[in-house]
């Protein structure tokens, strides 16, 4: 048995190590580290609590709406206060723009580059590889930074800027959009669409959400040749790889649910395991067993959570917490997502816990999915209508608020004492996926992935296939 | 312009990897292409380069010990003492070493050393609060010269960091920035007092802005969603805030005035802490506390008072509005 440490991994959003115990070539058993602490839930405490919206989206600059999100919905539940029908669509439109051009960067700029790799020179795809997707210099840069440029100029519209917005509120937005505005608004969208579907996809957006099994979508590849799109290409590459096989997360798929909409949700709330079940805020726990961090190893509710800095602990190896739901692992993101909704093609590919295929193709199979819904809402937007109602803050409150990133399933537990924060903690995408074990010893989402996979000298880049599948968001993980 | 090409690395530590996320949004076709073109090769980007691991160590041990020339610095995100001094906040994966250590290191090899975004600057946000990681910026902690680098640190060029604040800074203030290094003429001369370039920090957010009519008339929103000014209720710093956020737009037509809500002066040491709540103007006798740069105040007060006096029932009603509720009157202007 060998030990190798891994890191500092790129590609990734913020930084990340992972140890591994290797042996005849294969991960035996993995330990993920999150080794950035900036200390944000204790920054919040005394502020405040409107002053959330201007900390918490600088958790991250890449999920900075969803976490936005997640303050406005625990406030507007503190404030009992909702918004209007433009601030909802406002609210979907803004945030359906930041999880698309995440999900958009991360098969483009984040996963698709590490088949550019020298390890993979002897592949017969390696070649158009390189030229399409190689970091930096492959010609899908060229294109998919102006492309995803343009798709978030939607933010300059209806969010002031991204990141780092104060357009979501409790209340909806502050951003009321005119006539002339909304023209654009579905303009841009449509341009983005044109975009995916002649270059991403090569196929109508229907065409791709409407793939309801892993059949149908290997009859969709093998009626296309490999140059057809970005997404053929990925599926040659992916069947090459074996990427259906690796990279099998816990099973137990968790999701907020997400982009409400009168009274509804497009993406449901749940958890499923091969069954539904109903996903409650107190189900949720978070222990610190094996953070840096000060505490009993019983897990709490975050509402009575506590964020309390021990560097020197031992048995510790990370400052990200351990969150469970029912005391289970979970896996959240776009996978999660589908599969709680219902989605076949999700549902199939989600069978025996995943793989970084599943992962992969549920968020372009998601990107099919929502674009024609921003269209709808960006159509439903009333010029001359109200965008945001106001409220009044309680004194006293506790509140949740429970939204999806694109990484997945983001949690924002208040507490307001005396007018001020008394308590703000948060459980972010990658905190669930990147988990560390718990008091009982198992191991987070990725940890469990990693067994198994190739490893060492001379082995393919798999660990970093499987670790990109999650599209990890370190900033977020510990904030 | 030297024929050589500079050689530029990017560092993240104690950030939120937002200003990397706002360069991308970079108005130009290819941004990294344009870096290309200006002479300037990315020895690498953490979220951009194909380098992972061990190969990254290598080429971060290879610049500070000066066998690949390290030509631009750039770090993104606060530096973390803490806890104790140990800079254990943040140790840069697979290395065992404290970031601030690296970054300490690669400094003394660099030319120019540029802080991206407030934290870097400042601090900024990672240091609000009870600043529990013990954050700081390269050259400044907060408002005082110091910081990871200390007040002496001048880079290879002879020059104090170049502090390219902003939360997030915008991506024509990088660009602008690094082809101006690239072009060779960027100097001490072009930063001002707490060493952000002047191009955009010698101007306002208030110039510009889109509700500059109701500003006039002080004409003021109330409440969020509403069309007036933003600075007599809602908290708006625009009128002192040094940055061209209006007239050089965010995300194709942006900025935080025109998206409704207030500047929070996020380009200035120390506007992670207010002293007062975000959304709010802090007021005494009714006028605000923080008055527009170079205005005196009797001068606001008198002005404030016959212009309010003076605001158009179309302002007046308008203001108080989330949308154009009465629109200006038609009227034959050739004549005049």
């Amino acid at each position: 048995m060998s030990r190798l440490i891994v890191g500092p991994f790129n590609r990734v959003e913020g930084d990340l190590e992972v140890t591994l115990d290797v042996e005849d070539g294969v991960v035996r058993s993995a330990q993920v580290n999150s080794p950035l602490f900036r200390g944000f839930e204790q920054i919040l405490l005394g502020k405040h609590p409107l002053d959330a919206l201007m900390f918490v989206p600088r958790i991250c600059g890449i999920c900075s709406v969803s976490q936005s999100a997640a303050a406005a919905a625990a406030l507007s539940q503190a404030m009992c206060v909702s918004a209007p029908v433009n601030g909802e669509l406002a609210h979907n439109l803004i945030a359906g723009c930041e999880n698309l051009a995440d999900h958009f960067s991360h098969f483009y700029l984040f996963f698709m580059p590490d088949f550019a790799r020298e390890a993979y020179a002897k592949r017969v795809w390696h070649a158009e590889a390189v030229s399409r997707f190689k970091a930096v210099s492959g010609s899908a840069a060229a294109e998919v930074l102006p492309a995803r440029r343009d798709f978030l100029e939607l933010q300059g519209f209806m969010a002031g800027k991204w990141p780092h917005t104060l357009a979501l509120q409790p209340g909806g937005s502050t951003r009321p959009v005119d006539a002339s505005e909304r023209i654009r608004i579905i303009a841009l969208l449509r341009a983005f669409r044109a975009y995916l579907e002649r270059t991403l996809f090569g196929d109508a957006l229907e065409a791709i959400a409407a793939l309801d099994n892993c059949a149908a979508l290997d009859a969709w590849r093998d009626a296309r040749p490999v140059a057809h799109s970005d997404f053929r290409r990925y599926l040659e590459l992916a069947r090459d790889c074996g990427l259906d096989r690796i990279g099998a997360g816990p099973g137990v798929y968790l999701s907020h649910g997400s982009y409400a909409f009168e009274g509804g949700r497009l993406l449901r709330r749940g958890v499923w395991d091969g069954d539904l079940h109903e996903l409650l805020s107190e189900a949720i726990t978070e222990d610190v067993s094996h953070a840096w961090l000060a505490g009993e190893d019983a897990a709490r509710n975050p509402a009575q959570g506590a964020t309390l800095p021990q560097a020197d602990k031992a048995g510790a190896y990370t400052w990200c917490k351990a969150p469970r739901w029912n005391g289970r692992v979970a896996e959240t993101g776009a996978l999660a997502r589908l599969a709680v909704q219902g989605h076949p093609l999700a549902r199939e590919l989600a069978r025996s816990g995943g793989s970084v295929h599943a992962r992969v193709v549920c968020r372009l199979l998601e990107i099919a999915l929502v674009l024609p819904q921003m269209e709808r809402w960006a159509k439903a937007l009333q010029p001359g209508a109200p965008f945001c109602e106001t409220g009044s803050l309680p004194d006293e409150a506790d509140s949740v608020g429970m939204v999806e990133a694109a990484r997945g399933a983001l949690g924002h537990w208040l507490s307001i004492r005396r007018g001020r924060i008394a308590n703000y903690q948060i459980v972010a995408p990658t905190t669930w996926n990147f988990s560390p074990r718990d008091a009982t010893g198992v191991p987070g989402a990725l940890e469990q992935a990693l067994v198994g996979v190739a490893a060492g000298d001379g082995a393919a880049p798999a660990i970093q296939h499987v670790v990109r599948s999650f599209d990890p968001c370190m900033v977020c993980t510990v904030h | 312009m030297s024929d050589a090409r500079l050689n530029l690395l990017w560092l993240q530590s104690g950030g939120c990897g937002g200003c990397t996320m706002s360069l991308l949004c970079s108005d130009a076709a290819n941004v990294v292409q344009m870096l290309d073109d200006a002479g300037i090769n990315l020895l690498w980007h953490p979220s951009l380069s194909e380098a992972s691991c061990d190969e990254v160590t290598a080429l971060l041990e290879d610049c500070a010990d000066g066998r690949t020339a390290l030509d631009i610095l750039c770090v993104e995100g606060a530096l973390l003492r803490g806890p104790n001094g140990s800079g254990r906040f943040h140790m840069l994966a697979g290395t065992g070493v404290p970031m601030i250590d690296w970054v300490r290191r690669l400094a003394r090899r660099a030319r120019w050393t540029l802080a991206v975004g407030t934290c870097a600057a400042y601090g900024g946000v990672t240091a609000a609060g009870a600043n529990p990681a013990d954050a700081c910026g390269l050259q400044y902690d907060g408002a005082q010269l110091g910081g990871a680098l200390g007040p002496q640190y001048a880079s290879g060029n002879g020059e104090r960091v170049i502090n390219i604040a902003g939360c997030p800074t915008h991506p024509g203030w990088v660009t602008d920035t690094l082809l101006a290094v690239a072009l060779g003429d960027f100097g001490a001369r072009d930063v001002d007092a707490i060493g952000r370039p002047r191009f955009y920090a010698d101007q306002l957010v208030h110039h510009g802005c889109s509700r500059n009519e109701y500003y006039e008339f002080k004409a003021s929103a109330e409440a969020p969603s509403q069309l007036g000014c933003l600075m007599e209720n809602l908290g708006c710093k625009g009128t002192q805030a040094h940055a061209d956020c209006n007239t050089r737009a965010w995300n194709g037509s942006g900025s935080c005035t025109n998206g409704g809500y207030a500047c929070i002066s996020c380009t200035e040491p120390g506007f992670e802490e207010p002293g007062h709540p975000f959304g709010e103007t802090p007021k005494i006798a009714g006028i605000p506390i923080g008055l527009p740069t170079d205005m005196p105040r009797a001068w606001f007060v008198a002005l404030a008072a016959l212009s309010k006096s003076a605001t158009p029932k179309r302002v007046r009603e308008n203001a108080t509005s989330d949308h154009a509720a009465v629109t200006p009157a038609i009227k034959r202007t050739g004549l005049k």
